[in-house]
């Protein structure tokens, strides 16, 4: 699947985009978090505060619960600021 | 007896031109007879932020789900308001104090829909709609924090 990350979140991290294949056992949006904050240290400061993390799929607001199996795009970032 | 038109164009638009509120509004109303009411909403690029002297703000998108969010909030409003015509622009790029940042047109036979539908609109665009700011000024660069005021007048809107 494809993550795309933006504002303060993408430059924690060092990219705007990047396809990953996480494994069955990450269920979730949370679970997708916490599997992406234990690859290094940039990661690990993007999802330091998990709570503030707004998650999208496919376009559509989610929750940390949500699924994420089927997936096309999962999106993070932090809450908005636009108008 | 004939039904009143109902028709009510929707125009979203992301862009990084500036706009003629003028024209988007002759627009609007352009061939209608059936319109009584546009509420127009402009958002501008202001110098101060909690006290910080703001030199420039750049305005980040998440191009495809932003267009997609803003649709979602003008089909509920017009689900809930009697709306003839609704126009949301939003720039992104860079912008300097006084500069247009966001517009929000909203068209009715009276004037109570056309106000109610517009800050509907604008307290969602505010809090729901995937944009981000970053502000510069003399001391440094840093991203804009979400306030959770907006989130309480967006939360008025909910049904109960």
């Amino acid at each position: 699947m494809k993550v795309k990350y933006f504002a303060w979140v993408r430059e924690r991290i060092g990219k705007a985009e990047e396809m990953i294949e996480p494994p069955a056992t990450v269920r979730t949006v949370e679970d997708l978090i916490a599997w992406l904050s234990s690859r290094n240290e940039a990661y690990a400061y993007a999802f330091e505060k998990p709570k503030v993390i707004r998650t999208a799929i496919d376009h559509a607001h989610v929750k940390a619960d949500a699924v994420i199996s089927g997936a096309r795009e999962i999106a993070f970032f932090p809450p908005m600021t636009g108008g | 007896m004939k039904s009143p038109v109902t028709t009510c164009p929707v125009a979203i638009r992301i862009q990084e031109d500036d706009f003629d509120i003028a024209r988007e509004i002759a627009v609007l109303t352009e061939r209608r007879t059936d319109i009584g009411a546009v509420v127009s909403f402009s958002g501008i690029c202001r110098a101060d932020e909690d006290s910080s002297n703001i030199a420039s703000l750049t305005l980040e998108h998440y191009p495809g789900m932003a267009e997609e969010e803003i649709k979602r909030h003008v089909d509920e409003a017009t689900s809930r308001w009697p709306l003839n015509g609704v126009t949301v622009i939003h720039r992104v790029g860079r912008f300097i104090p006084g500069q247009n940042i966001v517009l929000v047109l909203t068209a009715s036979q009276h004037r109570r829909a056309a106000f109610e539908a517009a800050e509907f609109l604008m307290d969602y665009l505010k809090t729901s709609a995937p944009f981000w700011k970053k502000e510069e000024s003399a001391t440094g660069s840093g991203w804009v924090e979400a306030q959770a005021r907006d989130d309480e007048a967006a939360a008025r809107w909910t049904k109960s």
